[in-house]
């Protein structure tokens, strides 16, 4: 690739999920890093990476990378292999808000992130997170914990359902049913959160790479 | 007396107020004249007995009648001065909360400075002495309580995300304020003219840096009562616990400086080491003191009462070594604080946790009453150098200086904040520099001198400004600008489930993108926390316990107290609702579940047996020993687990009620169970399934032990309580047993 296709190709990819120069440039390095130098990597190139192995949800980490709902063009489904503007796109929803951001933009942000989310628990991508669902959810986060993990999960995704219940739909006829967690249900649910401000990582303008730790196994 | 029983309730109040406003006045006036006249008459008793021991002697023989009432003040005296004292103090405070529109404008410690000074002002118009804010009064007895409790409370998570701008503004923005007021206070009093040449550079400077520092008791007072976010709360509140360790350098730097006349380079550097060793010295005795009590109390399960003296006394000890060395100690009190709490909360019993909370907050809540009324009284007690020069640029310097520190430092800050500071905190954490009763007493520990007086009117002149006008001002001002305001935390479990889900989730992004920040080490340290530490210093099993499960219990067990207080008068603080886990539940055949109705006879035995059993459980536990406090089924956590099944087989019992016409068992509770009142099924044998109709109300509620429940029937508004019971017991998780039973029977 010539230095100027790649700087084009830099400033689109800025254009469209709002990094930096520097912070692409770095990204790019970390992605060669993990792909072995190919041009897309796939679901194990990201299992590889040994310090992911202590994390209980690691698999929905991963899954989120190569689900198709969280690039934004309305389509399902997941890829078997993601290229790296995808990988960009996915990791655009960790930015944190500037100081110029407005006040409808941080709405906007929030909205990002809590979909993001939302689609890491809605697995069967029906719009909502039903009860087994979220059982799935809080199984694995106590995954590391044994057996006094799995007892209380469920429990425990029991009272969280209960609580979403009864805080957006108070008044429920004993007949009816309560599907599931709507986005909106959501949206609601975190409002105490402030997730703009909360769900982000620092994307350094250094050199990462040179930091060897979490490498993949290439 | 008549006059009471006549004005409208309105008034009550306020005549209420006057009454123990001049009951305080008169318990003042009161001691005061007791206290001149005992002393009066211990000095002639003196002289009497030095000046007569012949004439006592020689009247040996005369008998005196046997006294029948006879007055000793001297015995006493001390303990009654120091109580009537505090219950001044807690009377004035008493006072200005029945006051509604007083207490809304001024903060309190406004009011209790005035009160200080009214009677700072009685005193010395009786012509007594009045009692000036001793330094080691207050460093050794009202300042630690009033740390402690900040240090044990502290919000962690907010603590240690801002740890960084926090330590700038403690550590260079207390510098810079007291080099920028030492220097600018000396040009000042090299004015011709002001009567101030004789205060050298030195002496400037060691009252830069005595006034230089945030209060953090001040500080307290005030932003307490003005309810802004997490994050500026603990931003200026952080940055006035660690400036300590700078201003104990800077004050014993200068002390020692301006007695030796120089400073050389080595004394710079020898400053610099000195602060280093200071803090993190502080730090490390704390942390010790505060392991120590976390390891303590994973024995303290047969001894429940002594558990929360374990938690003070360490935590006292922490500030009394760190004092011994002329470390910090309120960064030693800190670091015990945040070391002890959360193992010592995963051991201690509920009631203690309840006691800690309690006993902390009253005895910081006593000190800062007595803190700021002595500042009222040593206002008028001590003498005065009163120099309008000085106090003036003192004032305007400590304003300017702040200003401009916080604006400088944030700008360097917001580099590296990936949450920036706005224009709008900037200001608040500018103006809620407040000064104190710590800049007091440092002052008061000075070498008397022509300076000392001068220093402290200056002090007490900027502590003034501070307290009464930003301290006043700071309320309405914060609504102006539409600061955002603290949110009121519920406690929810899906905002726990989140923030976890969170924590790892951006753990595992920063491993991919490949650099160690900020969410990698906070994850090392918990994974090492769990494997090591939790094991040693957390009794029993619940050192494995993650901290979701922690969360979920403590909810649950809230709740279940919640409800058996309730009973049937108290008001549960949640919203109505009347979900409950049918509404969750996915919905499958075995859902179709239906029970024959009851007779109103079998339905009045079931309840009375239920009933009987309740009670028999609270009764078991009536035996009282002065040492040991009974076995509250909520009280210890190490019985949870059984206690919890216990409170689920009660819940269970209040909700479905299966009992079909041919089944005769009473006694096995278990399979008897109710349904929500509202939500009772009738079954006709001649339908065969489907159709639930929903019936008018039936049911019993195990909880209906209140009498004065009226019929239940046809009642179309359910009254709230009833459904946050419903709600509240309509936890049945997961209780598949008695239906698929039923279901055969049905």
């Amino acid at each position: 690739m010539g230095a100027s296709q790649t700087h084009s190709e830099y400033q689109y990819l800025a254009d469209k999920t709002g990094f930096s120069l520097e912070q692409i440039k770095n990204l790019h390095k970390r992605f060669q890093q993990l792909s072995g130098n190919e041009d897309t990597i796939s679901k194990e190139n990201l299992d590889s990476i040994p310090a992911l192995a202590n994390n209980p949800i690691r698999k929905q980490i991963i899954d989120a990378f190569f689900d198709k709902r969280n690039q934004h063009q309305e389509e399902v489904g997941s890829f078997e292999e993601i290229g790296f503007e995808q990988f960009l796109m996915v990791m655009s929803h960790f930015r944190p808000p500037t100081l110029k951001t407005t006040e409808e933009e941080k709405e906007a942000l929030r909205k990002e992130k809590l979909r993001f989310l939302f689609n890491m628990h809605d697995t069967d991508n029906d719009g909502v997170i039903t009860l087994e669902e979220y059982r799935k959810v809080v199984e694995e986060l106590l995954s590391k914990s044994g057996a006094i993990g799995q007892e209380a999960a469920k429990a425990i995704a029991d009272a969280a359902m209960l609580e979403v219940a009864s805080t957006n739909v108070p008044h429920m006829a004993p007949d009816d049913f309560y599907e599931g967690i709507t986005f909106e249900h959501f949206e609601q649910i975190l409002k105490g959160l402030e997730m703009e401000s909360r769900m982000h990582i620092r994307f350094l303008d250094v050199d990462t790479t040179t930091m060897r730790c979490g490498k993949s196994t290439s | 007396m008549a006059v009471l029983l006549r004005p409208p309730r309105r008034s009550c109040s306020r005549i209420a107020a006057l009454l123990v406003r001049s009951a305080c006045v008169l318990f003042l006036v009161f001691f005061v004249c007791a206290a001149s006249a005992a002393r009066r008459d211990a000095v002639e008793g003196n002289n009497d007995t030095s000046h007569h021991p012949h004439l006592t002697n020689s009247t040996a023989h005369h008998k005196k009648p046997f006294p029948v009432l006879s007055f000793n003040y001297d015995h006493v005296r001390k303990p009654f001065e120091i109580s009537l004292w505090i219950l001044l103090a807690l009377l004035m405070k008493l006072g200005f909360h029945i006051i509604p529109t007083v207490s809304t404008v001024v903060p309190e410690s406004c009011l209790l400075i005035f009160v200080g000074l009214l009677v700072g002002g009685i005193i010395k118009a009786i012509g007594e002495e009045a009692p000036i804010l001793d330094s080691k009064l207050f460093f050794l007895y009202l300042l630690p309580p009033i740390i402690l409790d900040a240090g044990y409370f502290l919000p962690i998570r907010a603590f240690t995300e801002n740890m960084g701008t926090i330590l700038v503004f403690a550590v260079v923005g207390t510098l810079w304020n007291a080099f920028f007021i030492g220097g600018m206070m000396y040009g000042v009093c090299q004015i011709e003219g002001a009567k101030l040449a004789d205060v050298d550079l030195l002496s400037c400077l060691l009252f830069g840096s005595i006034i230089s520092a945030v209060d953090p008791v001040a500080v307290l007072a005030v932003f307490e009562e003005i309810h802004i976010n997490e994050l500026l709360h603990i931003l200026v509140f952080g940055e006035s616990l660690l400036n300590d360790a700078v201003t104990v350098v800077l004050y014993h730097l200068f002390k020692e400086f301006s007695q030796a006349g120089t400073v050389t380079v080595v004394d710079a550097v020898l400053g610099v080491v000195c602060f280093l060793v200071v803090s993190l010295g502080g730090v490390l005795v704390g942390a010790i003191y505060g392991l120590l009590g976390a390891f303590t109390s994973r024995f303290t399960s047969h001894t429940r009462v002594i558990e929360p003296l374990f938690v003070f006394l360490y935590s006292y000890m922490a500030y009394l070594s760190a004092e011994v060395f002329h470390l910090s100690g309120i960064m030693s009190l800190i670091a015990c604080g945040v070391m002890m709490r959360p193992y010592v909360e995963a051991n201690i019993s509920h009631k203690s946790y309840t006691t800690i909370k309690y006993f902390l907050k009253m005895w910081s809540s006593v000190s800062e009453t007595l803190i700021f009324i002595f500042l009222g009284v040593s206002t008028v007690a001590g003498p005065h150098a009163w120099n309008w020069t000085f106090v003036v640029s003192t004032v305007v310097l400590c304003l300017v200086s702040r200003v401009l520190g916080v604006i400088g430092l944030t700008f360097i800050i917001n580099k590296f904040r990936i949450v920036k500071l706005t224009k709008k905190d900037q200001f608040i954490v500018a103006y809620g520099g407040l000064r104190g009763a710590i800049a007091f007493s440092l002052g008061f520990l000075l070498t008397n001198s022509e300076m000392k007086q001068l220093f402290l009117t200056a002090i007490i002149t900027v502590i003034f400004f501070t307290v009464f006008v930003q301290g006043m001002t700071i309320r309405p001002l914060v609504e102006l600008l539409a600061v955002k305001r603290k949110k009121e935390n519920k406690g929810s479990i899906n905002e726990e489930i989140h923030t976890q889900f969170l924590d790892h989730l951006l753990t595992g992004i920063e491993c991919i993108c490949g650099h160690y920040g900020h969410h990698h080490w906070k994850d090392k340290l918990n994974r090492f926390n769990k494997a090591y530490v939790k094991k040693w210093l957390i009794a029993g099993e619940r050192s494995t316990e993650p901290q979701l499960i922690s969360f979920y219990n403590k909810m649950e067990m809230k709740q279940a107290m919640m409800l058996v207080e309730s009973g049937s008068a108290a008001k549960l603080p949640t919203i109505v609702s009347s979900v409950s886990m049918q509404n969750i539940q996915p919905r499958g055949p075995a859902r179709r579940r239906a029970i024959p109705s009851i007779s109103k006879s079998r339905e009045e035995e079931i309840r009375k047996i239920l009933r009987n059993n309740l009670q028999k459980t609270r009764q078991r536990l009536r035996s009282y020993s002065r040492h040991d406090l009974m076995i509250d089924p909520f009280e210890d956590l190490s019985e949870v687990r059984f206690r919890k099944q216990r409170v689920e087989m009660e819940r269970r019992m209040s909700h479905y009620l299966t009992v079909p016409a041919n089944r005769q068992e009473t006694q096995q509770v278990r399979k008897v169970c109710f349904e929500p009142e509202h939500q009772v099924y009738t079954y006709d044998d001649s339908d065969s399934t489907r159709g639930p109709r929903s019936s008018p109300p039936d049911a019993v509620s195990l909880l209906s032990e209140s009498p004065q429940r009226p019929s239940r029937r046809g009642d179309g508004e359910l009254r709230a309580k009833d459904e946050q019971e419903e709600l509240k017991l309509s936890r049945c998780l997961s209780d598949p047993g008695p239906k698929k039973e039923e279901e055969g029977d049905g």
